[in-house]
C-alpha cells in the first residue's frame, strides 16, 4: 500500500492538513503504550533504525529512541564525534554505507538546513528529520500541535504566538506551518534582529512587544534563546532580553485570558521564561515531552507503512 | 593560415554601428575587408553563412580558470576551449587560484598556458593585494608588465577602504581598472543565499542586498575621489544599479558587469536546496532581475560577464551550507543572452553583442570587440534562431555545475575564430552544444 505520508518526514511545510491530522490522530492510541507497566509493543519488530545525530541533543534523541524501542525496533545511535564524519566522510557517503548494511529508517539531526531533504533524495530508506539547521523540526511541531489540541480541544481558531529567536529556530518554522495548516491564528514576537526577513509574508502577525503578544494570544510557545546569540551581537545581553521580552508572571497576570505556556526546551530559566511561569499551572512543558514520544511512535508507524485505522490493533501485532 | 571568406552573413559590428548583410574576409590573421561581393583569394576557404550572424567574438572579463592549483575543476586549456565553444574569443582569468596570481611570474604562467591552450585568448587579471589577503598592494607595475590587464581580489572583497583607495590611485599609473567584488564582509558573513522570503522558508542564512550596495557606494565614492577606474563585478541588486546610474550621470570612472544568472534567475531557483543555484553574489528577487535588465538596456551595466566558476561535481553534491558558490557560464552565456534578453525583448541583438564583446573589450583595453579592417580577426559566427537544450555532459569545461541543465536556448555557436584561426567549429563534432 502507498504510505500515507510518503517516504519521509522532512518538514511540515509540504504536508497537507489531512496528513498532519492523521499523525496527531495516530498518536492518540500510542500515548497509552508509555503508560503501561511493560512499555513495549511489537509493531516495528525486525525494523532497523539508525539515529544519526550530527548535533548534540538530549530530549529529541532520547524521545526518538524510546519511541523506537517501545515499538520493538532495533536501533543504532551514531553521533558526529567518534564516527567517520570526524574523518571527513560526507553525509551522503555515511548514509550510503549505512544503507549498505540494510537499514529501514534514518532519524537525523543535522546542523545544515536542507540536510534531511538532501539525504531523503539520495537513499531508499525512510528519513525522519529530527531538526535540520534553522529549517524545520517537524516532530517538535507535531508534538506542540498535539499538546495544544489536548488542552484546547481544537487548533482551528486558537491564537498562538511564538516568542523569541525566530530567525534561528527550526521549531518556529515547523510550528508556523503546522498551526497555519490546521487553522490557528499565528503570531511571532521577538526583537527585530531575531525575526527573519519576510516572515509576515508567511501569514503570521508580528508583535514587537511581548506585552502586545500576551494581550492577543491564547497560547505562548516560548523558544529557547541560544546563549551564543548574545555573543554574535543579535541582542545586547540576556538580562535585557529578560527585561524586555521575558515571559514573566507579572506580564502574564495582565493577560486577558488564561494563557497556555509551551516551551520546546531546554529552558534558560530567568532569560526567556521565568521559573514561576515554567513551573506554573498553565505550563504544559512536560506534557509536550510526554506527547513527543507518542507523536514519534505515530510517525515511525506511519512511515513504516502502518495503516492509521489499525494503529490501535497494531499495538498487538506487527505493522504491515 | 589560408584566407577565409564568410559569405552572405548578417554582419553585426557594434564598434562601427554596422548591422548589414555582407561578406567578411579574413586574411593573415586580420579582418581584411567587410563588404558585398568580396572575392575569394587563391587557396582560400569560402563559407556560406547565409542566415547566420557574423560578429566580433565575445569577450568575458570575468572567469575563473582554476589553474594553477585546482586543475580538477578546470585548466586554462579546458577553460579556453569551453570559452571558444561558447563563442568567446577572449576571457580574463581571475587571480584567485592556488597560489593566487599576485606576482609577475604567476602572470607569466597564465599567459604561457593561455597561449598553449590555443582556444580563446586568455588575459590574466592580477591580484590587488599580496596573497589576496587585503593587506599589502601587489606590484601592479610588474603584473602589467607581465601581461595583466586589470587587478582584482575577486572571490573576496577589498574590505579595507584605505587599500581600495590606494589601489585605485596606484592603478592610474598603468591605466588598468580595479575590478571589485562588492561585499561588506560583516553583513555577508555566513550567508549562503539572498536574504529574503525564500531564505526564511528554507532556514538558510541570507546575504542582504545592502551588503553589496554599501561597497558599490564606497567604490563609487573612491573612484570619484581618486579618479581611478573601478570596475564593479557581477552586480546583482536594484540598489546597485541605481547607485551606478547616478555615478554615470556624474561621469565618474565607473564601469559594471552583470552575469547571465542574475538577469535570468531569481532566488526561487534555490528551492529544494539546489546547490547549482548557490552563487555569490546570490540570486536575488524579481525586481532586482528587472533592474539588471534595465541597466543592460540603458548602459548602466556596461558588460555581461559570466563569472564562470567551475566546481568538481561532488563539491556541489553537499548540504547547501557546505557547497561552494558559483556556476559555470561560458557555454550558456550567449544562449541565455539571446533567449532571455533578445527574444525576451530586453535588448536588440546588436546591443547584446555590444554588451558581450565590444564594450567589455574596450573597458579592459583588450584585443577584439571590432570587425574593422586591420583588426585581429576575432570573429564569432552563430545561428541566432537555432534551438538547443543545455546538456552539461557535453560541456567542454571540466565542470558541470549549472542551474540551466535542460533549458531550451536559442543561438548555436557555429564557428569561433581567434586571430584568423578557427578554435571552434560546430561541424567538427565535439561541440559543447546539442545541435537541433
Amino acid at each position: 500500500m502507498s504510505a500515507p505520508l510518503g517516504k519521509d518526514l522532512v518538514g511540515l511545510e509540504h504536508l497537507s492538513p489531512d496528513q498532519i491530522r492523521l499523525i496527531l490522530d495516530t498518536a492518540e492510541p500510542f500515548k497509552e503504550v508509555s503508560e503501561r507497566a511493560i512499555k513495549k509493543v511489537p509493531t516495528l519488530r525486525g525494523k532497523t533504525i539508525v539515529n544519526l545525530f550530527f548535533e548534540s541533543s538530549t530530549r529529541t534523541r532520547i524521545s526518538f529512541e524510546f519511541a523506537e524501542k517501545r515499538l520493538s525496533a532495533d536501533t543504532v545511535n551514531i553521533g558526529a564525534t567518534g564516527s567517520s564524519v570526524q574523518k571527513g566522510e560526507t553525509l551522503v557517503d555515511t548514509a550510503r554505507n549505512l544503507e549498505a548494511m540494510r537499514i529501514d529508517m534514518v532519524v537525523m539531526r543535522h546542523p545544515s538546513s536542507g540536510a534531511a531533504r538532501f539525504l531523503a533524495e539520495r537513499i531508499a530508506s525512510n528519513v525522519i528529520n529530527a531538526g535540520d539547521g534553522t529549517h524545520e523540526h517537524p516532530t517538535q511541531g507535531l508534538l506542540d500541535l498535539l499538546t495544544i489540541r489536548d488542552v484546547k480541544g481544537a487548533i482551528a481558531g486558537t491564537r498562538v504566538c511564538i516568542c523569541g529567536d525566530i530567525l534561528h529556530s527550526r521549531v518556529a518554522r515547523s510550528n508556523i506551518w503546522g498551526l497555519l495548516k490546521l487553522g490557528a491564528e499565528v503570531a511571532v514576537c521577538g526583537p527585530q534582529s531575531l525575526l527573519p526577513r519576510g516572515i509576515d509574508e508567511l501569514g503570521v502577525t508580528v508583535f514587537r512587544r511581548i506585552e502586545e503578544a500576551i494581550q492577543w494570544a491564547d497560547v505562548l510557545n516560548v523558544l529557547r534563546l541560544q546563549l551564543e546569540r548574545m555573543n554574535a551581537g543579535f541582542i545586547p545581553s540576556l538580562r535585557e532580553y529578560n527585561r524586555v521580552f521575558g515571559v514573566t508572571v507579572e506580564r502574564l497576570e495582565r493577560a486577558p485570558r488564561e494563557m497556555l505556556i509551551l516551551h520546546p526546551g531546554p529552558m534558560n530559566r530567568g532569560v526567556e521564561i521565568d521559573s514561576q511561569v515554567a513551573d506554573g499551572p498553565h505550563s504544559v512543558i512536560l506534557r509536550q515531552v510526554t506527547n513527543g514520544v507518542a507523536v514519534r511512535m505515530a510517525v515511525l508507524y506511519l512511515l513504516a507503512g502502518g495503516r492509521p485505522e489499525l494503529a490501535e490493533a497494531a499495538k498487538g501485532g506487527g505493522a504491515e | 593560415m589560408k584566407p577565409l571568406l564568410l559569405r552572405g552573413g548578417r554582419v553585426i559590428d557594434p564598434s562601427r554601428d554596422l548591422d548589414d548583410t555582407a561578406d567578411l574576409l579574413i586574411q593573415d590573421g586580420q579582418v581584411k575587408a567587410v563588404g558585398r561581393g568580396l572575392g575569394l583569394p587563391n587557396g582560400g576557404e569560402a563559407m556560406d553563412v547565409t542566415g547566420l550572424v557574423v560578429a566580433p567574438g565575445l569577450v568575458d572579463v570575468h572567469t575563473h580558470l582554476r589553474e594553477p592549483g585546482q586543475e580538477d575543476r578546470e585548466t586554462i586549456a579546458s577553460g579556453a576551449a569551453a570559452a571558444a565553444a561558447g563563442g568567446f574569443t577572449a576571457v580574463c582569468a581571475m587571480p584567485n587560484t592556488d597560489p593566487p596570481i599576485d606576482n609577475q611570474s604567476a602572470v607569466g604562467f597564465v599567459v604561457k598556458q593561455g597561449a598553449a591552450a590555443a582556444g580563446a585568448r586568455v588575459y590574466p587579471i592580477g591580484a590587488v593585494s599580496l596573497g589576496q589577503k587585503g593587506e599589502h598592494l601587489a606590484e601592479f607595475g610588474e603584473l602589467v608588465g607581465a601581461g595583466a590587464v586589470a587587478v582584482s581580489d575577486d572571490g573576496r572583497p577589498v574590505a579595507s577602504g584605505h587599500l581600495m583607495r590606494t589601489a585605485l590611485e596606484y592603478a592610474r599609473t598603468f591605466g588598468i581598472p580595479v575590478a571589485d567584488h562588492c561585499e561588506e564582509p560583516s553583513l555577508a558573513a555566513g550567508g549562503v543565499m539572498h536574504e529574503g522570503l525564500v531564505a526564511t522558508r528554507l532556514g538558510l542564512k541570507g546575504i542582504p542586498a545592502a551588503a553589496e550596495e554599501i561597497m558599490v557606494a564606497r567604490d563609487i565614492l573612491l573612484a570619484g575621489h581618486t579618479g581611478g577606474h573601478v570596475h564593479l563585478c557581477h552586480m546583482s541588486t536594484r540598489g546597485s544599479v541605481e547607485l551606478i546610474r547616478r555615478a554615470k550621470d556624474r561621469h565618474l570612472p565607473v564601469t559594471a558587469e552583470a552575469c547571465p544568472h542574475h538577469f535570468a534567475l531569481t532566488h526561487d531557483a534555490c528551492e529544494g536546496y539546489n546547490t547549482n543555484a548557490k552563487m555569490n553574489p546570490p540570486l536575488r528577487e524579481r525586481e532586482d532581475v528587472e533592474a539588471i535588465r534595465a541597466g543592460l538596456k540603458d548602459g548602466t551595466i556596461d558588460a555581461i560577464a559570466t563569472d564562470h566558476a567551475p566546481h568538481h561535481y561532488d563539491a556541489k553534491e553537499r548540504e547547501f551550507d557546505d557547497a561552494p558558490f558559483g556556476i559555470v557560464g561560458l557555454e550558456t552565456a550567449l544562449g541565455l543572452g539571446l533567449t532571455v534578453l533578445v527574444e525576451g525583448g530586453v535588448l536588440p541583438l546588436a546591443q547584446l553583442i555590444a554588451r558581450m564583446s565590444t564594450v567589455p573589450a574596450r573597458t579592459f583595453g583588450l584585443t577584439g570587440g571590432s570587425l574593422a579592417p586591420g583588426r585581429p580577426a576575432d570573429v564569432l559566427v552563430f545561428d541566432p534562431s537555432a534551438a538547443w537544450t543545455v546538456d552539461p555532459r557535453r560541456f567542454r569545461s571540466k565542470s558541470r555545475n549549472t542551474p540551466f541543465a535542460g533549458w531550451e536556448l536559442k543561438g548555436r555557436v557555429v564557428r569561433t575564430i581567434v586571430g584568423g584561426r578557427t578554435v571552434f567549429h560546430s561541424g567538427s563534432g565535439e561541440g559543447g552544444v546539442v545541435r537541433p
